[in-house]
């Protein structure tokens, strides 16, 4: 016990406060941008960094993973912010968190395998144009200084990089350019314009909200739409940070510790939010690996916002755009052009679908589920063709039927067979197919019944023993004499 | 003499040429196992992750994308697969060091004055930093 603990909080003591102190630097600017993609003043944002960072460093299930608020959840709770307002936010982050941790104890895990790779990259995808998107009306149309301080911004980020390491390369950009705005009195929109910033930290209150089936009605599909893909995000960054360290983490006690994080930051005025591949990313890269550059990254942004919040508030807000362009830039599955052209025509057909859906609905949760419905459709397209292949020799018909024998595909193997003939001997070897259901049954129970008709001695074999049993089990035959060997 | 040797691999014509060398000279060591190390940049851990189903079939994907294994094999040499993670250079060498490896075996990238300027040589950096014997194969 003493030992684990000692491993997953103590073992790397230097560079995981070093990690974590860069990624605080990171998460300011896009905490804030991601509460007015929500549409809520920065503080909830910054908020929910602080208390998701920290209470997930002891409740999660991934050593070193960061999780804070994040664009795929600020995107989904808009409509709610605008319509009911901000307390219907805090209620129904805390019921995601209670979902979350319903899908924690019943090991939802494992339902991530039914999530095929085609939508998980459309997910990503999507988030990454969506994220691109909301930067949008930041820059477009609003003063050829902010075309500047963008382009500039890009430059600082993209080129800065190359040479100075240490300094993440945002953090110099914010710096020295919202140095040059308040020097040069430049005319931009700053984060003050569009909030507040506190200088102080969070307190406990319960959100207020009539305790009534009404509210919990009109909270509870942005709960469940939040939940899925908080989890979804967070179960994908822990396999990502899991190939990235080598080592292995627990996914069931990583779902129920987003449901307790998201407790306590709705207890605590924040937003929902959830594991942030970049910064996870940046965490490990910069040499995080333990518990201890988690709590130490949300600790540290509180602190740096109680110091530093006059300053935060003069951040020009396309500086803010900029750094968002590029976590845009570094969202997106870029590989998914080779994808496109290299992968079946099908899974290519569903990671469009579902970046389609999502950008449409601004809501990931449904392009998750359309493109999981999408992708067991052309499953099961795929699966139910039946191959049927007829041998014709003097006095017997020789058919061998291969694929799998179910309610989609019946109408496939019925058509394979011609029952015009008369007073023969038929044989169906069933050696190459698999009968899974009734509706397969009652195919052959068809085919037999109709060769009867015709005055056909049918015989068939090669059922392998799960199929017999079913068809034992179901056939309505065994009184006309059906020879099963 | 050269029992334990490192032979760094990425999916390149260059790290072929250097399996090629590896499984000449271990077939003139008796008893020399080649360690066969490749290196997964963290840039590549998203994209890989996103594209794979599960770990097993992760690990599958990384190997197959090098005809190293065949030519090791082709020669009947005896080896391991390790999967490193990190930047490549820095991650070679402390492998090579911790492990106590007799010989670094790694192919040179080839690259022009300018581009090693910018990327820098992953091979350069083995080479001057490893405390054991380095091959570079051209």
């Amino acid at each position: 016990m003493i030992s684990k603990i000692k491993k997953d909080w103590f073992s790397n003591i230097r560079a995981d406060v070093l990690a974590g102190i860069v990624v605080a630097l990171a998460l300011i600017p896009e905490a804030i941008a991601f509460s007015i993609i929500a549409g809520v003043d920065p503080m909830i944002g910054l908020y929910a960094s602080f208390t998701m960072a920290v209470v997930i460093a002891f409740a999660g299930g991934r050593p070193a993973m960061i999780s804070a608020a994040t664009g795929a959840m600020a995107l989904l709770m808009g409509p709610l912010v605008r319509e009911y307002g901000i307390h219907y936010l805090l209620a129904a982050t805390i019921l995601t968190g209670v979902i979350q941790i319903i899908f924690g104890v019943c090991k939802v895990a494992r339902l991530m395998k039914f999530i095929p790779r085609a939508v998980m990259i459309g997910f990503v995808n999507a988030l990454a144009i969506l994220i691109f998107m909301a930067q949008v009306p930041q820059f477009i149309d609003v003063s050829s200084t902010t075309y500047v301080f963008v382009a500039i911004t890009l430059v600082i980020v993209y080129v800065v990089p190359r040479f100075v390491k240490v300094i993440p390369a945002p953090l110099m950009a914010i710096i020295a350019l919202t140095a040059v705005a308040i020097y040069t009195n430049a005319d931009l929109r700053t984060v003050g314009d569009l909030g507040h910033i506190s200088q102080t930290l969070p307190q406990f209150f319960i959100p207020d909200v009539p305790f009534t089936f009404e509210t919990f009605a009109i909270i509870f599909p942005y709960s469940l739409a939040l939940a899925i893909v908080g989890l979804l995000e967070s179960l994908l960054t822990a396999s990502i940070v899991d190939d990235m360290t080598g080592t292995e983490s627990n996914k069931n006690q990583e779902a129920r510790g987003q449901g307790i994080a998201n407790i306590v930051t709705g207890l605590f005025g924040g937003m929902a939010g959830c594991a942030m591949i970049g910064q996870s990313v940046i965490n490990v890269k910069s040499g995080g690996r333990s518990r201890l550059s988690t709590l130490v990254a949300g600790s540290f942004l509180m602190f740096l916002i109680i110091v530093l919040g006059d300053l935060v508030v003069q951040i020009p807000m396309p500086v803010l755009a900029g750094i968002m362009i590029m976590v845009s830039v570094g969202t997106f599955d870029w590989s998914s052009f080779s994808y496109l052209r290299k992968a079946p025509k099908t899974d290519a057909a569903v990671m469009l679908v579902t970046v389609a859906i999502v950008v449409a609905t601004h809501d990931l949760s449904k392009g998750v589920i359309a493109g999981v419905i999408l992708s067991a459709i052309f499953f099961t397209a795929k699966i139910s063709k039946m191959k049927v292949n007829k041998q014709v020799e003097k006095e017997r018909v020789f058919f061998a039927v291969e694929g799998q024998l179910f309610f989609a595909s019946v109408d496939s193997f019925l058509d394979a067979f011609d029952f015009t003939v008369e007073h023969k001997e038929i044989v169906i070897d069933f050696s190459g197919a698999h009968i899974w259901d009734d509706s397969a049954v009652g195919a052959i129970d068809k085919v037999v019944m109709k060769y009867n008709e015709g005055h056909n001695r049918v015989t068939i074999k090669g059922l392998n023993s799960p199929s017999q049993r079913i068809v034992d089990k179901l056939t309505v035959h065994k009184n006309t004499k059906l020879i099963m060997h | 003499m050269y029992k334990k040797v490192l032979l760094a691999v990425d999916g390149s014509e260059n790290s072929l040429r250097a399996a090629q060398e590896a499984g000449r000279m271990a077939s003139l060591v008796t008893g020399c196992k080649i360690e066969v190390v490749y290196v997964v940049d963290f840039a590549k851990s998203k994209r890989d992750t996103l594209h794979v189903q599960s770990t097993e079939e992760l690990d599958l994907f990384r190997r197959q994308n090098q005809r190293v294994e065949e030519e090791l094999k082709s020669q009947k040499a005896a080896y391991e697969v390790k999967i490193l993670h990190g930047e490549p250079g820095p991650a070679i060498v402390k492998y090579a060091n911790e492990e106590k490896f007799n010989l670094v075996i790694i192919g040179s990238r080839g690259l022009n004055a300018l581009q090693e300027m910018v990327l820098g040589s992953v091979s350069h950096k083995v080479m001057k930093r490893v405390h054991c014997p380095a091959l570079i194969v051209k």
